[in-house]
């Protein structure tokens, strides 16, 4: 176990290597510092001068791999390669264009994209496998052929539409909860639920659906003609038999996104106002912070290579026959 | 010559991708066993009924893909100059659409301004909405505009009704004249539903879709149907527009996708060993990343290189296409993996079959097995693959263009139209035709996609088998 699980590190560790590579090419060699700074300093007052000052404060003024001019080891350390690429090995993010250091940042506002992303994960789980149920059990009824069709409805509006009408008829028109913000403590309950709620009901559509595939795979499965022949009811199989089976791809199939729970959600924490690491992205990518989006990219990988590592660990947890080796 | 015509590069691509879809399906058709899963789909209502729509919207975004720039009056005979604005045979169709602009929002139907301004009224200055410049500007009296607009529905309704009533019934007269049926018996059995194609499905489809539409047509020459935007230009026509760029990133896409998905995916799972580790290891990688991410961060690099190279584009829509064929090719790069880790377990398992090995043993080389013996077992997925990522495709666009890594601002699309309209709704009254128009027209795309791929899915999948 043990063994198994540093080997999966180790195999990460190339992985992490590859997205920092791709990173860094895609925003130094691609797109130099010359381009950011004359992107961020508009057409106007490009100056050379105007440009170095801009690589200057932002420590991009040195050269990409080798530092030919500088004495001894900082041949190596004294480059763009190794401060801003190899850095973010240790978590070390650097600091935003507006000055602040990016890790800090990054440590305060993943609390807020928590508390949106897990209740939203937890709950919309829980009804999306409801319904999927409700489904199956009248499968093949007119129930479930308008459940299906309902399904498609769902998932084919578009998300942005769940958050705007959420917001002008819950929030505006009806006055049941604020808009948009974010409080500190047991104040935050009445900003989250909004957005919760929204992005529960944008999900139904595809989650239900996909549930309700699972749900009718297993449903054809020799253990559950053994429990019907033995003459159990259609809600035992189907609570105690297909549910406990059909959870083992569900749920693996969700531990993989849980580590990026962290990310929040970019779309509704910026509509809602959510000071999450969502919107602190989105913000970024608007500003064209490039700092700022390179760190979420390193951290969403390292997060979703974190969430592979549980899968496989989950799937030997809840079925015993698989075995890591 | 009164225009020039423009290519522009989705243009090309597009009329490329069409070529191709009517060469394989003249090819398809001459085979039974590849037209029997496509006649399958075809006899299916919802499929019939959402290929038609679908029909409907690819039409529009056809006509608006040939492009053309008008002739400026006056100048020099031998060197025309032609005007910077790119129009296309969409524009032309719709013309009073683009041209009847307005001060700024309207709502649907409105005859009125939504903004007070101060007007002359029986020589005093007063403060009043003031009447539209085009919408229900035929009308004296303004007490008759609910009439007016009720007549116009109903009578283009009707005209529409009549029209695709008697082209129905001379189909059908035809039809029974092939089969040697009196056109009673054969209509008889077309209510019945005894035909080898949803028959009811499509007459019905076709009369509702052909009612609305001459009614919007005869609303939409004396009114702006769906209102006008914030700077007075009719929403009908921005969302018309949209569509093109809807059909194009939902398709073009795939165009990127599906080399790579297909070459690398066949390829880690036939070749296995190194190969299949070094493709993995690159899929793997670009899976780490988070989606919205790298496109972010691609798109912003593609912005960079078209701002610093502003020479190379001679209209404002050549830049704007060449960004919408950098976020198709971004959203293909980003979006071939799942695909390709699909087909590469399913020619892991092929490649172990008996007939592959035969053929390797009589020493066929590998790119004819892929080609003969791989590809055409795969190509099933490939297929399903395609059809159900259009509609999140288009979807996707909305999303991306909030982000502000979209389509170029200048370019109609219904991310764009989101966008800007989005903070409307906290006016009074709400401003609320321009987001309703965007999501509605987005809807019926995808509904139509989602239906279609799936009738796609049924037929084409061996596990689901004939129902």
């Amino acid at each position: 176990m043990i063994a198994y699980l540093l080997r999966r590190l180790l195999y990460a560790v190339p992985i992490l290597i590859g997205v920092n590579v791709l990173t860094f090419t895609l925003f130094f060699v691609v797109n130099t510092p010359d381009d950011m700074a004359r992107l961020h300093l508009g057409v106007k007052r490009v100056t050379p001068e105007a440009v170095a000052r801009w690589k200057a404060e932002h420590g991009y003024d040195k050269p990409l791999f080798v530092n030919a001019a500088a004495p001894g080891v900082e041949k190596v350390t004294e480059t763009i390669f190794y401060r801003h690429s190899l850095a973010m090995f240790a978590f070390d993010f650097g600091r935003a264009d507006d000055g602040r250091d990016i890790a800090n940042e990054i440590r305060t506002r993943m609390w807020p994209s928590l508390a949106i992303a897990l209740p939203v994960f937890v709950i919309g789980l829980a009804v999306n496998i409801t319904f999927a149920l409700l489904m199956v059990f009248f499968r093949a009824t007119y129930l479930d052929l308008w459940g299906v069709v309902l399904c498609v409805v769902l998932m084919s509006i578009s998300g942005l539409f769940y958050i705007i009408a959420g917001q002008y008829f819950i929030a505006k028109l009806w006055h049941l909860l604020p808009i948009s913000g974010y409080g500190d403590g047991i104040d935050a309950m009445k900003f989250v639920i909004l957005p919760v709620v929204v992005s529960v009901v944008a999900g139904i559509g595809s989650g239900a659906r996909w549930y309700r595939t699972i749900f009718l795979e297993e449903i054809g499965k020799d253990y559950v003609r053994t429990a019907r022949a033995k003459g159990l009811g259609e809600a035992r199989v189907l609570f105690g038999h297909v549910l406990k089976n059909g959870m083992i791809p569900i749920l693996t199939g969700a531990v993989v996104v849980l580590p990026l729970l962290f990310m929040g959600s970019l779309i509704t924490e910026s509509f809602f106002g959510i000071p999450g690491l969502g919107s602190y992205t989105i913000d970024a990518i608007q500003s064209q912070d490039f700092a700022i989006v390179r760190a979420m990219v390193f951290l969403g990988s390292v997060l979703y290579i974190v969430g592979l590592i549980l899968t496989d660990l989950s799937y030997s947890w809840v079925d015993p026959r698989v075995r890591l080796s | 010559m009164n225009v020039q015509p423009v290519v522009l590069w989705t243009d090309a691509l597009i009329f490329l991708m069409v070529g191709a879809i009517v060469l394989i399906a003249t090819r398809i058709r001459k085979q039974p066993h590849l037209a029997e899963p496509w006649q399958r789909v075809a006899r299916r209502p919802m499929a019939a009924a959402s290929l038609i729509v679908l029909a409907v919207f690819v039409a529009i975004g056809l006509l608006d893909s040939l492009h053309y720039r008008e002739r400026l009056p006056g100048g020099d005979p031998a060197a025309p100059q032609y005007a910077v604005d790119v129009l296309s045979a969409f524009d032309a169709l719709v013309m009073p659409l683009r041209t009847r602009q307005e001060k700024t929002y309207s709502a649907p139907l409105a005859i009125r301004l939504y903004s007070k301004e101060f007007i002359e009224r029986d020589g005093v200055r007063v403060r009043d909405f003031p009447r539209l410049q085009y919408g229900g500007a035929h009308l004296a009296d303004p007490r008759a505009h609910l009439a007016d607009v009720l007549r116009r529905a109903v009578s283009g309704a009707a005209s529409g009704l009549l029209a695709v009533v008697a082209a129905l019934l001379a189909a059908a007269a035809w039809r029974a004249h092939r089969s040697r049926q009196s056109l009673r018996a054969y209509l008889a059995a077309a209510a019945r539903g005894e035909l080898d194609w949803p028959a009811r499905t499509v007459a019905v489809t076709l009369v509702l879709l052909c009612a609305g539409s001459a009614a919007v047509v005869s609303l939409a020459s004396g009114y702006h149907v769906l209102g006008t935007d914030k700077v007075g230009q009719d929403v009908l026509y921005i969302s018309l527009k949209s569509i093109r760029t809807g059909l194009v990133i939902g398709t073009l896409t795939t165009l990127f996708t599906l080399p790579l998905a297909i070459g690398l995916g066949i390829a880690a799972g036939y070749f296995r060993g190194w190969v299949d580790d070094a493709i993995q290891y690159v899929y793997t990688v670009l899976n780490a990343i988070p989606g919205v991410l790298l496109i972010a961060a691609a798109v912003l690099i593609v912005q960079v290189a078209i701002e610093s190279h502003p020479a190379l584009f001679d209209t404002a829509a050549a830049r704007a296409d060449i960004r919408l064929l950098a976020l198709c090719l971004i959203l293909g790069v980003t979006s071939w993996t799942g695909l390709a880790r699909l087909l590469r377990g399913e020619a892991l398992k092929l490649s172990a079959l008996d007939y592959v090995d035969a053929a390797r043993a009589f020493g066929v080389s590998h790119g004819r097995i892929i080609g003969r013996h791989i590809f055409p077992n795969v190509f099933h997925l490939v297929l399903i693959s395609v059809v159900m990522d259009f509609s999140g495709l288009v979807l996707a666009e909305a999303v991306l263009s909030y982000v502000g890594v979209g389509v170029d601002p200048s370019m109609y699309s219904w991310g764009n139209m989101i966008n800007g309209a989005r903070l409307e709704l906290a006016r009074e009254p709400a401003v609320w035709w321009q987001l309703g128009a965007a999501f509605l027209f987005m809807f019926a795309l995808v509904l139509a996609a989602n239906l279609f791929a799936d009738s796609v899915r049924d037929a084409f999948d061996p596990r689901r088998g004939p129902r």
